[in-house]
This record gives C-alpha cells, sequence and structure tokens, in this order.
C-alpha cells in the first residue's frame, strides 16, 4: 500500500519559487513513461509522495485520488468492489500513477468501447504555473459549467499544470470475458468480419492483430461465446488474461524490436500500406510499427486516410515526436499554454517545441 | 452603436437576399431561445446557406466590432441563444444537410442545423444510430448540441455528446476554418475538441460535425416501479448500479410530474406513487431477459410496489413518451413553469429533495422533479403564473436557491443545458475568482474583442462582487449547515 499525504503545499511553493526564477520543472510521476514526448529540460519534481485515493463511492460510479495515486493501488479498490478504469490504462515496467495515465492521455485495449482518458474524467484540482490550486469539473457525470478544462489536461503531456486531484467515472467490470481466435489473413481479410460482428452486437472489449494471428475479447457469458464460435466460425480459447494485459503494457515480443517505433492513430477501416508489418488493436484504428523509414513518409501516409502518427519509442527524442499541428492551432495552443503557464515553467518541449 | 439599416444594406451585399432579417416585425420571432422569460431584438438576424458565408459574416464582425450570438433550433432552456440589442443573431439553421453516412467506420458527417433526431433516421437503414438523445431531440440541432454538451436519457451508459463526437471544423471570430479532431479516435495536439464542446457559442462557430453511430441495440426493455417514499425510489438505482449493472437509461419522477404526464399522454403511470422508477436495459435478446429479470428482483427488494416491464415496443415508447413529455406536460397545469438543471452527487438525493420540498412552502411555489437518476441529474420545475406581480422574480429566486444548494452538496449548477445567460450568477456560487480568470483568459486566447456571444456563461468578476454582496447575509453564507466541497 503506497502512502497517503496530501503534500499540495510543498508542491505549491516548489512551482511558486520555479516560477519566480522562471526555471522549468520536469513533472515526475513512476517515470514510466520517461521514454514518451520529447525530451524536456529543468528540474525534476517529484509527485509520486502525493498519492492516495481521496474518495470512491462505488454507486456513484466515481473515484477521486491524488496524482501521485499508483494506478495498481486505484485498480486493486475498484475490483475489490467489481470496477475498472474503463480506458484499461498502460502499466509500463508494472508502473504508472493516475495523474501520469491523464496527462499522457494513453488508454489501452478497451479504448474503443470504454473511452478515453478526457471521456471519463470528470474534474479536477489543477497547480497551475502562477502557483494557484484550482478546481475545474466536479464529481458528477454531467457538469457543463464553465469551460471544460479538466479534459483539457488529458493528453497534455503535464505542460498545463500539476493534477494534484483527478475524479474519474468508473464501471462495473464485465464479469466475464473471453478470447476469440479470428482464422487467418492480415487486417484487412478480418476487418470485415470485425465489423459485422460489431454491426450485430457482439459486446466486442479488446481486438489484436499481428501477422496471421488474430484474437478479440468479448463480454459476455459462456453460452454466448459458444453461439459466436458457431455463428462466426472463430475458435474460443482459455486463459488470455496474461495476453491482453501484456498487450496494454507492450510485453509481447513484437514490441522487443529495436527500431523506431510509430503509433498511427487512423480511421479504423482505413487501408494502408505496410499492415502486414504492423500491430493493429482498437479493430483497425491503433496500429503500431517498427520502422526506420523517415518521419515525414510515414505521416504522409497516415494523413492520407485522416490519421496521426506518434514517435512512440526510441528514434530522434528531440526531433518531432507527435503529429505538428496546421499553424493556427499551434498558435492557439501556445496562447493556451501561457493561460496556464505564463513562465513556461511546466515540461517545456515535451509535447511540442515551441511550447 | 450600429445602424440596423446601414449595415443591413452592407449584408444584403454579402449574402443573398433572404440571408438577412432586419425588419422588426420579422426579428420579434428570433428575440428568445428556449427560455422565453428571457427576451431582446436583436440588430440584425443572418441566416447564411454555406460555411464561406459564416467565415465572411464573422471576419466583418470582427473587424466592425460587431458582437454575435450563434443559434440553432433555438430550443435551448438557459438563455444561451438570447440576442444581443447591439449584435448579429447567426443562425445556423440552413446549413442542415447530412453529408455522409460512413457505415463502415461508423461515423456520420452532419452540418450543425441537422436536427438530432434525422441523424439516427438517416443512419437506420445502416442498422445505426445517433446515441445522444435531449427530450428536444425532434427538434434541436447538432450544432446546439455540440454549443451545450448536451446530454439525454441515455447517458449513462453511452454518454454525452462529447463522448460522441469524433471532429468538429469550427470557424474563429477572424474567419478562420479549423478541423479540430479526427475520424480517428484521437487527435494530435491539445485536445480543443473538448474545450469546444460546450462552450455556448463563445469561442468559435460549429459548421461541421463529424459524430460517432452506434449499432441499433438487438431488443430494448424498460421497466417501470413504483415507489411510497422517494428515498427507496433513490437506493434502488444506487442498488442497481452496486450489483453492476449499467441500464441504457434509469429516470425517476417525483409525485406531480407523474400525475401531469399522466394526464398529458396517458403513458399508463401509477399517479398514485411518489416516486417512479424507468429502467431500460438494452443489447441481445437473452441478455436482456437476464437483466430484466435481476433489475425487477432488485426493484422489489429495494420496496418497490409495483414493477411492470413494458410489453411491447408500443408500451415501451408510452412509459418513454411520459417522461420525454414532462415538461410540456408540467406546461400544462401551470401558466407558466421554470426548468432547472442541477447535478448532485446521487446519495444527496434524499436531502436534495426534501430541502427543495422546504423551499417549495418558503416560496409558496409548486415544484416538479424529473431526474436522470442514473447520472445524478436534476431537473426542478418551478411553476409559477407570470402574470402575477413579482412571482418570475420569486421562481427565479428559487431557482438560484436550489442551484447553490446543488453546489454545496458537491454537485454543480448545470448538467445539461448550459449556464448562458440565465445561470451566470450562479457561476459564482461554483467558481472562485482565480478560476472564472482562467476561463476568461481562455476566452481571449480564442475571441480577443469578446464579440462571440458576449456576456454569457462566464460571469465577471465585479458581477460576482456585487452577486456576493447581495447573497451572503451579515457574513454568513447560504446553507451554513453544509460541509463545503
Amino acid at each position: 500500500m503506497a502512502g497517503d499525504r496530501d503534500c499540495s503545499e510543498s508542491l505549491r511553493t516548489a512551482v511558486l519559487d520555479a516560477a519566480g526564477e522562471s526555471r522549468p520543472l520536469q513533472l515526475l510521476g513512476h517515470g514510466s513513461k520517461a521514454f514518451y514526448g520529447r525530451e524536456s529540460v529543468g528540474d525534476p519534481l517529484s509527485l509520486a509522495e502525493h498519492s492516495g485515493i481521496i474518495s470512491y463511492e462505488p454507486t456513484e460510479l466515481v473515484i477521486t485520488a491524488r496524482g501521485g495515486t499508483p494506478l495498481k493501488e486505484i485498480e486493486d479498490a475498484l475490483r475489490e468492489k467489481g470496477q475498472m478504469l474503463p480506458f484499461e490504462p498502460p502499466q509500463f515496467d508494472g508502473k504508472g500513477t493516475i495523474g501520469g495515465a491523464i496527462a499522457s492521455g494513453l488508454s489501452g485495449p478497451r479504448r474503443p468501447w470504454g473511452g478515453a482518458p478526457r471521456d471519463l474524467l470528470l474534474g479536477m484540482k489543477l497547480l497551475d504555473g502562477r502557483g494557484q490550486i484550482l478546481r475545474f469539473g466536479g464529481q458528477v457525470m454531467k457538469n457543463v459549467a464553465g469551460y471544460d478544462l479538466s479534459r483539457l489536461m488529458a493528453g497534455a503531456m503535464g505542460t498545463l499544470g500539476v493534477l494534484l486531484e483527478v475524479s474519474i467515472k468508473v464501471l462495473p467490470k464485465p464479469p466475464q470475458e473471453h478470447t476469440l481466435m479470428l482464422s487467418a489473413g492480415d487486417c484487412s481479410v478480418t476487418w470485415p468480419l470485425l465489423h459485422k460482428m460489431l454491426i450485430e452486437g457482439i459486446p466486442v472489449t479488446a481486438s489484436y492483430s499481428q501477422g496471421e494471428q488474430h484474437k478479440l475479447r468479448v463480454a459476455c457469458s459462456p453460452q454466448r461465446v459458444k453461439q459466436i464460435v458457431q455463428r462466426y466460425a472463430v475458435e474460443a480459447v482459455d486463459d488470455q488474461d496474461a495476453f491482453w494485459r501484456a498487450l496494454r503494457d507492450q510485453q509481447l515480443d513484437y514490441f522487443k524490436q529495436k527500431d523506431p517505433l510509430w503509433r498511427l492513430s487512423i480511421p479504423p477501416a482505413a487501408n494502408i500500406d505496410d499492415e502486414e508489418q504492423m500491430l493493429c488493436e482498437w479493430s483497425g484504428g491503433l496500429r503500431w510499427l517498427f520502422s526506420q523509414r523517415p518521419g515525414s513518409e510515414i505521416r504522409t501516409l497516415v494523413e492520407k486516410v485522416g490519421g496521426h502518427a506518434i514517435l512512440f519509442r526510441n528514434g530522434d527524442r528531440s526531433g518531432e515526436i507527435f503529429h505538428p499541428l496546421h499553424p493556427r492551432l499551434a498558435d492557439l495552443q501556445i496562447g493556451l499554454k501561457q493561460v496556464f503557464d505564463p513562465e513556461g515553467i511546466f515540461n517545456p518541449g515535451r509535447h511540442y517545441p515551441d511550447y | 452603436m450600429h445602424d440596423r439599416l446601414t449595415l443591413a444594406g452592407e449584408f444584403r451585399r454579402m449574402l443573398p437576399e433572404e440571408c438577412v432579417i432586419y425588419r422588426e416585425e420579422e426579428l420579434i420571432p428570433y428575440e428568445c431561445d428556449g427560455l422565453s422569460a428571457y427576451r431582446k431584438v436583436p440588430l440584425i438576424v443572418l441566416l447564411p446557406y454555406t460555411a464561406e458565408q459564416v467565415e465572411e459574416i464573422l471576419r466583418f464582425c470582427q473587424q466592425r466590432q460587431i458582437p454575435v450570438v450563434p443559434r440553432g433550433s433555438g430550443t435551448g432552456l438557459s438563455g444561451g441563444a438570447l440576442p444581443h440589442e447591439q449584435g448579429v443573431l447567426l443562425s445556423l439553421a440552413r446549413l442542415n444537410q447530412i453529408l455522409e453516412i460512413d457505415s463502415e467506420n461508423m461515423q456520420a458527417r452532419v452540418q450543425p442545423g441537422v436536427r438530432n433526431l434525422a441523424v439516427s433516421e438517416a443512419a437506420k437503414p445502416h442498422g445505426l444510430y445517433y446515441a445522444p438523445d435531449p427530450s428536444s431531440q425532434i427538434a434541436c440541432s447538432i450544432g446546439g448540441n455540440v454549443a451545450e454538451n448536451a446530454g439525454g436519457v441515455h447517458c449513462l451508459k453511452y454518454g454525452l455528446t462529447l463522448h460522441n463526437v469524433l471532429q468538429l471544423t469550427l470557424i474563429t471570430i477572424d474567419g478562420e476554418r479549423l478541423t479540430l479532431g479526427s475520424g480517428s479516435l484521437d487527435a494530435p495536439g491539445l485536445d480543443l475538441l473538448t474545450l469546444i464542446t460546450g462552450s455556448e457559442g463563445m469561442l468559435g462557430i460549429v459548421v461541421e460535425v463529424l459524430v460517432k453511430l452506434l449499432p441499433i441495440p438487438q431488443r430494448q426493455q424498460v421497466v417501470l416501479a413504483a415507489f411510497d417514499d422517494i428515498e427507496s425510489a433513490g437506493n434502488a438505482v444506487a442498488e442497481i448500479i452496486a450489483k453492476g449493472i449499467l441500464p441504457a437509461g434509469l429516470e425517476m419522477m417525483d409525485n406531480l410530474s407523474i400525475r401531469a404526464s399522466e394526464d398529458f399522454v396517458h403513458a399508463g403511470y401509477p399517479t398514485e406513487a411518489a416516486a417512479i422508477l424507468l429502467c431500460e436495459v438494452d443489447g441481445v435478446d437473452e441478455e436482456v431477459s437476464e437483466e430484466i429479470s435481476r433489475v425487477r428482483e432488485i426493484l422489489q427488494q429495494s420496496g418497490a410496489t409495483e414493477v411492470r416491464a413494458a410489453r411491447d415496443e408500443q408500451e415501451r415508447a408510452r412509459f418513454w413518451a411520459g417522461r420525454k413529455n414532462a415538461f410540456p406536460a408540467v406546461g400544462r397545469i401551470s401558466p407558466d413553469y421554470y426548468c432547472m438543471d442541477g447535478t448532485i452527487p446521487r446519495h444527496q438525493l434524499g436531502r436534495v429533495l426534501k430541502m427543495i420540498g422546504e423551499m417549495s412552502k418558503r416560496y409558496g411555489l409548486r415544484c416538479a422533479n424529473v431526474f436522470h437518476a442514473g447520472d445524478g441529474n436534476l431537473h426542478p420545475l418551478i411553476l409559477y403564473d407570470a402574470n402575477n406581480p413579482g412571482e418570475l422574480e420569486q421562481a427565479e429566486a428559487f431557482g438560484g436557491e436550489i442551484l447553490e444548494l446543488c453546489v454545496a452538496v458537491g454537485g454543480t449548477i448545470t448538467g445539461e443545458h448550459g449556464v448562458g445567460m440565465e445561470k451566470i450568477n450562479q457561476m459564482c456560487a461554483q467558481f472562485r475568482d482565480e478560476e472564472l480568470e482562467t476561463f476568461h483568459g481562455v476566452k481571449r486566447v480564442f475571441d480577443p474583442l469578446t464579440l462571440l456571444n458576449p456576456g454569457k456563461a462566464i460571469p465577471t468578476l465585479n458581477r460576482c462582487a456585487e452577486f456576493g454582496a447581495m447573497h451572503v447575509h451579515a457574513g454568513k453564507l447560504r446553507f451554513p449547515e453544509l460541509e463545503r466541497f
């Protein structure tokens, strides 16, 4: 059990001191996603000690925790009540905090059906670059008072402030999940079958395709699984929890390659080149590719189908990591950065080079 | 001061004649939205046909510093589309085309003036539908839904507008067209899509929306349960969720709204009940049957006096018609009503309803309650008669007190209707100065001259200072007995 400690005041002091000297800070939870994003500069500001679940009321479907709370602690508390974090956050190296999960905006295999951090985030207490502690959103499902600034923090890579507390919608964990194997063929062959299953209301909660191997996770009773196996000519396989966890945390052999790893987010039905080398999740909406090809080529490839690419691991971490933005969007982003962090002290350059 | 006729002449050089409305008698229909207690005649109404015309209008207004108030179908309940007397009311009603239904990717590309229900109707031949279903869905537009982050009776399971929109095309006040979000499940950069959704037309004008479509469930089944007291109904809701069931819809109505609805649409509601719950389950056939029997059991154990499942699709539609028509039904039993929209943590329901009951006695005004019980969104309907001098003011004061109570128990002043003009004072109860200043900072990033929907949604600090002076009596806050969240 990790500590239950409120370090808001010491963190506020640290931020005020840094802001006073325009001295950059690198926000640090467990460091499990240190490989992700651009290289940043500044003194490390550890947030891991600011930890602990503040409130959890299962019948309200909401948990509120300090940013440094380990994901594992949250998942254990939820599991005890038959609930889960619907976005299935990755825990690289078995670590990760809830603040880091929100700030990175990363989701696991359940994403297309369970939502992303921004979908589940209900509210937060934010420490901004002026040392102000601000509350946005709340602990209720529906809240349209004021601009939705808490969701803006999801995926902002800690560039707008310190996530002191987050309130997150949780959901009942399906009582049973089963894994199905699909017959051989690449993504483009399996897509029509998967699409048919989705349209016909099969409760899919994860998908995986790599080479000729295709797996689906479904949340339903064993009787229903039998029907599905018959109707779609697929095969049921047992004991796959460890497999889905390994996919979530990138522990599968596929992820042991040393080349630059690209994360391609595209419309699920889109056809793109190099499919045979990719690992596909999210019924085709998320594809992983190890490649030495120049970034510009890969970005052009996904842009053509309306998607975007992130250089996820390896490669030049001081270059272009996230997909370049339309100049006006980049300007708006810089404008927002100045609202929250006028001195530019939080994770400078971690997200985009110019803020 | 801008001169109406001169401006009309300029706009008529820019737009087809029928797009510019400036004669006083033709402006009157636009003087209010769904919150008819607030009225103002706009300087001019513009009804463009295309996104290019919207760009041109905005560029012109920015250059001449003319306020712009966007409007969809005008069904909003918080005065968000209340016109500005010195400004343009920009109606998006003519951008009303469904541009594409992409059944492969399960998406629809629509213009903002398309009605909410029309999207599901167009998607139906593909076996798909658009999930958010605000009660006004036959009339309200997708653009308005985005501006308010509209909910509906099925958002416990399927989410709000935010969760069902993938991409927006936004025109900024200086006439630049931007794409936010993408056809995939995420987009690069800060998530501006979430910021724009629910921003009440304060940051830009949405001219195209890509929405997510879902497969139509094989079967939907609704159960109606009656209770002798509201508290048991509230406990039943908590019990259903504690047992791991996530209903597609979970709604509650109190006795006054039950009777009003029954008189109006003859839904078959038990008119003696203190409260009813409607619990809808959807999915494949057998699983729905199984879940319905679990729900029935939980409801009975929670003290329901009657539990009835709809026998067929007609009865299901009737059960829902009663709920979806609750507002107009209440409109029939009172000359006027004032609809509130607070959200509370669900376990506070009993306490909040009791306090609303006490306020109702104190103000001498009846109050009917309908409740999106699954997600804690409460709609008290305050009944009043605007012809009785002072009664509107009393209703507003009563409503304001309810919203402040929602904040005090850890909730919010608006779950899905937006702040608009109506709840601008209560924003001061929910947010502190530094939070409001941050909102104003965000506004300035998008709209430095504050021309888009000026004066709405976010109060100035001065306004809050005055409001605070009115409300803190002898240094005491309201509801001093409650712990502050």
